[in-house]
């Protein structure tokens, strides 16, 4: 790939890159408490990678760092082929170039974190008018053929308090899924919501998967982890203990660790 | 009607009232116009001065920080009479001085451009803490979405923070319009001919004083009460999307 390349929008579109994402040498400290001690990814395009792990052992963080919610403390973090270009002190260098990049990488949150403001179908729109100025007959007609893949077609005028949190999960994958976007990132999607209406989201997620788009789920849900993943990333204590595909992970652990893992959580 | 105001012994009052001359109802009128626009002016600037107090306060380098706390403490510290009289006298001195540095002669200061600005940097410092609550009340989340979605800081204000912020502001600055418009009596004592002072003059040339007090409160009330019923539209439609709370604090 050439430079110019690297510089234009859609880069990572164009290129055998779309899709893939590289992190190395992840690190993250909160002033003296060191949560990420240098991890590494490689996902290639279609991967579904599932970050699993004990609370506090940096796994939303990790998927935090790889958008800039959180600033990393050092590390490189590759998109599509471009590199998110960092200062000495982790924060993004090119407030554009990074905006950018964040168009490509839509991230569903555990709260769901609709605006609650505005109505399902202005909560889809919202980015692909704004941000990506596509005209807003396109992102509507586009907006309504997500919402009814999600099922929520009747939906689009309801705003979002007004829903269970199943519905408003599978609307935060709409308005993600209305962006293109080459990775999805998943933040516990599924933590929030009540058992009942785990499946519905889950549900949507493993299509997801089967039509191989490029995810990282950070999950608690193990079940899902072992029959969708192609690849599972055992966290613990900000390294990365254990990975390997899913049958290796739950079948033969290695680790005393993920051993002891997964015996706590079954 | 003459006669039922006669039975009621308040022809001398509607005659004294009365829009044309001699009555002094215009002259009321006139002032009360005056009072909104500086009011309304006031309000907006104060509006302004608040968006940017609010996120240099949240956001702002210490620099910044400690400047705005300065400001806020200190007007909300002093005497709203006395701020208007510091700001008033020491307002018009700057611009005078610069004007004669600059070699023209002494300027002739706009009553309502003044009174903007005296009541716009009172009302700054309220806006500034009822926006910067405001803010705060936003779930972190909704903001945190727009920023991993590539938004830009300036339109994730525009098109998160403070449509989201609004329902949580708005009571305050109903408060705030509301005293808007009742400090702008307080412009009376740098002789600004608003409905306070206009009421004062009709009411000693008359001698007729209750009559004039009555009708300028009544003013008053009647600006009240129409800003509430335009507060509660405004806040009724920024809380569209927000479950009515009727019932849950039982």
């Amino acid at each position: 790939m050439t430079a110019t390349q690297e510089l234009t929008p859609d880069a990572g579109a164009a290129s055998d890159l779309a899709g893939t994402l590289l992190i190395e040498d992840l690190h993250k400290s909160f002033g003296d408490l060191e949560v990420l001690k240098g991890v590494s990814l490689t996902a290639n395009r279609g991967d579904v990678i599932a970050i699993v792990g004990g609370s506090g052992s940096g796994k939303s963080t990790m998927l935090r760092c790889i958008n800039f919610l959180e600033t990393p403390s050092s590390g490189r973090i590759v998109i599509g082929g471009e590199e998110i270009r960092m200062r000495a002190d982790g924060t993004a260098a090119d407030r554009k170039q990074l905006e950018r990049v964040r168009t490509r990488l839509a991230m569903v949150f555990q709260s769901f974190n609709l605006w609650t403001h505005r109505t399902l179908l202005e909560n889809v729109i919202e980015v692909p008018v704004h941000v990506l100025k596509v005209p807003r007959a396109q992102a509507i007609e586009k907006a309504r053929a997500l919402l009814a893949r999600v099922g929520l077609a009747e939906k689009e005028d309801t705003y979002p308090l007004f829903l269970s949190g199943g519905q408003q999960q599978r609307a935060a994958i709409a308005r993600a899924l209305a962006v293109d976007p080459a990775v999805m990132l998943f933040d516990e999607p599924t933590s929030a919501l009540d058992p009942e209406l785990v499946g519905e989201v889950l549900g949507v997620m493993r299509d997801l998967a089967a039509e191989g788009r490029t995810m990282l789920v950070v999950t608690h849900e193990m079940n899902f982890a072992r029959e969708v993943a192609d690849h599972v990333v055992y966290l613990y204590q900000g390294r990365i203990e254990e990975q390997g595909p899913p049958d290796q992970i739950f079948g033969n652990p290695q680790s005393e660790r993920l051993k002891q893992f997964l015996k706590s959580i079954n | 009607m003459e006669g039922l105001l006669d039975l009621l012994g308040l022809a001398k009052s509607a005659e004294l009232l009365s829009l044309s001359p001699p009555g002094w109802g215009m002259n009321l009128l006139r002032g009360l116009g005056k009072s909104l626009q500086i009011a309304f002016g006031a309000f907006g600037f104060g509006l302004v001065i608040g968006l940017f107090g609010a996120y240099g306060k949240l956001y702002g380098g210490p620099v910044i920080r400690d400047l705005l706390a300065i400001y806020t403490t200190v007007v909300r510290a002093v005497p709203e009479l006395v701020l208007i009289l510091i700001l008033y006298f020491v307002g018009t001195d700057l611009i005078n001085q610069a004007a004669e540095a600059l070699g023209y002669g002494r300027v002739e200061i706009s009553g309502v451009a003044a009174g903007i600005w005296v009541l716009g940097v009172v009302q700054g410092a309220y806006s500034t803490e009822v926006l910067r609550g405001a803010i705060l009340a936003v779930p972190q989340g909704q903001i945190e979405a727009a920023r991993a979605f590539g938004m830009p800081p300036v339109m994730l204000m525009r098109r998160v923070t403070i449509p989201a912020m609004l329902s949580f502001a708005l009571p305050g600055l109903a408060n705030l319009w509301l005293i808007a418009t009742k400090d702008t009596a307080l412009l009376a004592v740098v002789g600004f001919s608003e409905l306070t002072l206009e009421t004062r003059q009709a009411a000693s040339s008359t001698r007729a004083y209750f009559t004039f007090f009555l009708a300028a409160g009544a003013l008053y009330l009647m600006v009240t009460l129409m800003s509430s019923a335009l507060f509660q539209l405004l806040e009724r439609r920024s809380r569209r999307g927000q479950p009515s709370l009727k019932g849950a604090g039982r």
